[in-house]
């Protein structure tokens, strides 16, 4: 597969993930499933944790350990909603506004969120770099209206006042 | 226990017992509580007799579907000439519910020995418990415990000294609703994406990489222990007079109540009790319009009905809803109750694996019907559009994902339909731009 990727931001060679420790760790993870094929979700989750993202030599990468094609794994890939197909803000941050949220104001947390990080729109990146904002289908924490992921933080009871003070602890 | 608040006199706390004390996530911690009793027992009973007793206590699927726990295991071969699976169900995705979360959070070895007891009873080579990728704080907990109860013999090649061997693998899964759908949960399992299967084969047939498998949800598994501990009958005695739903239930209550939280009351119980002693009732000044009760995914109750009903898989059905996995979404008179169906619908439109034809243009267009009738363009045809579309997307799909989305609109048009028609005649000020 050429470099490049849909949107045009991967320019340098591919450095592999699979090496040393996190091959050792890919290794650990055969023994745990009869095939390899059952590892992919696993290894994607590894390559999302080194790179911040999933990039189409990342997937070939991938398909390549575990004996699949790159059609394949982007078919994978672009399935769950979790895997970033593009480089995102040094921090991820996901709102949740499904209906047990959203009666409870979670739309305002989403304007608060956007308009401290300076995203300005969902899915947009801070112009510097630091935040993007989603919103994401039920957290399932519906009683702590409303829950957000920052990163793998899961923070409860968020409300727009509490914006401000939260982002203050992501530089 | 209605945690995060304290347990109220009308809930018996038997899963929930132990939420909020974090020295229960440990495993001595557990055992002190009384953990790996059940475990220690079942590894002294053969596989026949533990499936006979989880029959007998009348124990039903907590996922939502409300199938005999059982009954499901005993349609595993009983020789096990290749190898057999448990899968334990951990994407707790439906809006509305959260009890999962709490039972991974805070008493990891009780599933952990739920889990262990059913992959005995089934003679499974290896217990996957799928867990969703956004629980991150309920993945780290759960990894620890699953270490520990290696490290302790609870899991591994010899447990507890039987000869018996269980061994248990977590994977997290990556942002799909879907996945809570138990084909589609083996298929992201397997490496695959997360689309359901066509029916039969069933799992105990031909589940996860082709083998026998038994799919539970956490809370089902989380009550197997105490039903080993303290047997069949006890956990049947709990109901309060319907002998098909036994046992306790914990139940979800957000939305507009003074006290969200996880509350967990013995079958039967009234679900205005629930509403209004446990949960607080309404925010001051406010009353309740509707009830979902059994995550997003059932028919809407009116305040009137929910008042009505008895709290069990029957109660609920009585009164037009069902019990669903008892996420309970409630909401007062202050909701717009067209946009939040809207909301839901948009819901099922984004997590549509979009396989088939009747799911994936189905829920887009209810989504597109729903936000016409915000912008203010809507007309009475609309409803018969719904209500079309609704019927297109109602048993005739390989999962019920689309069934889900016909549900709350369904039921929404039936007893809300003056909230659309103020939209259709302009007596509201439209939600959002027109489209």
């Amino acid at each position: 597969m050429s470099g490049g990727g849909g949107h045009g931001t991967q320019t340098a060679p591919h450095e592999p993930v699979f090496v040393g420790e996190t091959r050792a760790e890919l290794d650990r993870l055969f023994t745990q499933y009869p095939t390899k094929q059952a590892c992919l979700l696993p290894a994607l989750w590894m390559v999302q944790q080194a790179r911040g993202w999933i990039s189409d030599p990342a997937i070939s990468e991938v398909a390549q350990v575990l004996g699949l094609t790159p059609a394949y794994v982007k078919g994978v890939v672009t399935f769950y909603t979790m895997y970033h197909t593009h480089p995102v803000g040094r921090h991820f941050i996901q709102v949740c506004t499904t209906t047990p949220c959203n009666i409870c104001g979670a739309e305002d947390v989403v304007k608060a969120m956007l308009r401290e990080t300076g995203c300005g729109e969902l899915g947009a990146t801070s112009p510097d770099g630091r935040f993007t904002v989603i919103e994401v289908e039920c957290l399932g924490a519906c009683g702590f209206a409303t829950p957000i992921l920052i990163d793998d933080d899961f923070i409860e009871s968020v409300t727009p006042e509490k914006v401000s003070g939260i982002l203050q602890r992501y530089p | 226990m209605g945690y995060p608040h304290p347990s109220h006199p009308k809930e018996t706390p038997i899963l929930s017992r132990h939420f909020g004390e974090p020295e229960a996530r440990s495993f001595d911690g557990w055992v002190r509580r009384g953990g790996y009793e059940g475990l220690r027992k079942a590894l002294g009973m053969s596989r026949e007799e533990i499936i006979e007793q989880v029959k007998a206590s009348g124990l039903r699927g907590r996922g939502g579907a409300g199938f005999p726990t059982g009954l499901k295991w005993s349609f595993m071969p009983k020789e096990v000439t290749r190898p057999h699976y448990m899968v334990c169900n951990a994407d707790e995705s439906e809006p509305g519910t959260f009890k999962d979360r709490e039972i991974m959070r805070w008493t990891p070895h009780q599933l952990i020995e739920g889990c262990a007891i059913a992959s005995y009873a089934i003679g499974a080579e290896r217990c996957y418990i799928y867990i969703r990728g956004e629980f991150t704080d309920p993945w780290q907990i759960m990894s620890r415990a699953v270490a520990e109860a290696y490290a302790k013999g609870a899991l591994g090649n010899n447990v507890f000294g039987s000869g018996t061997r269980i061994d248990m693998v977590l994977h997290r899964g990556a942002g799909a609703y879907i996945c809570g759908e138990e084909t589609a949960m083996l298929n992201s399992i397997e490496g695959r994406r997360g689309n359901p299967r066509i029916k039969p084969p069933y799992p105990p047939v031909a589940g996860v990489f082709g083998m026998p498998t038994t799919i539970n949800n956490v809370e089902t598994l989380a009550a197997v222990p105490h039903i080993l501990v303290r047997g069949a009958d006890w956990y049947k005695g709990l109901c309060l007079g319907n002998p098909k739903s036994t046992g306790t239930k914990l139940i979800s209550i957000c939305g507009h109540v003074q006290r969200p939280g996880n509350y967990e009351v013995t079958m039967g119980t009234p679900l205005k009790e629930i509403l209004y002693d446990l949960a607080g009732g309404p925010p001051p000044g406010r009353t309740f319009k509707a009830v979902i009760p059994g995550g997003s995914s059932v028919p809407i109750m009116t305040r009137a009905e929910a008042e009505e009903a008895l709290f069990d898989y029957e109660g609920i059905v009585a009164k037009g809803s069902m019990l669903g996995s008892a996420g309970m979404i409630v909401m007062d008179d202050s909701t717009d109750m067209v946009y939040q169906i809207w909301r839901l619908a948009r819901f099922y439109a984004h997590e549509s694996c979009a396989q088939c034809t009747q799911c994936r243009e189905g829920t887009a267009w209810t989504t597109r019907v729903l936000e016409r009738i915000l912008s203010g363009k809507g007309k009475q045809d609309d409803f018969q559009l719904l209500l079309d579309l609704s019927d297109n997307m109602t048993g005739k799909t390989i999962c019920v994902l689309s069934d889900s989305c016909a549900a709350p609109v369904v039921s929404g048009i039936q007893k809300f339909r003056e909230e659309f028609e103020a939209y259709m005649e302009g007596a509201r000020e439209p939600a959002m731009a027109v489209v």
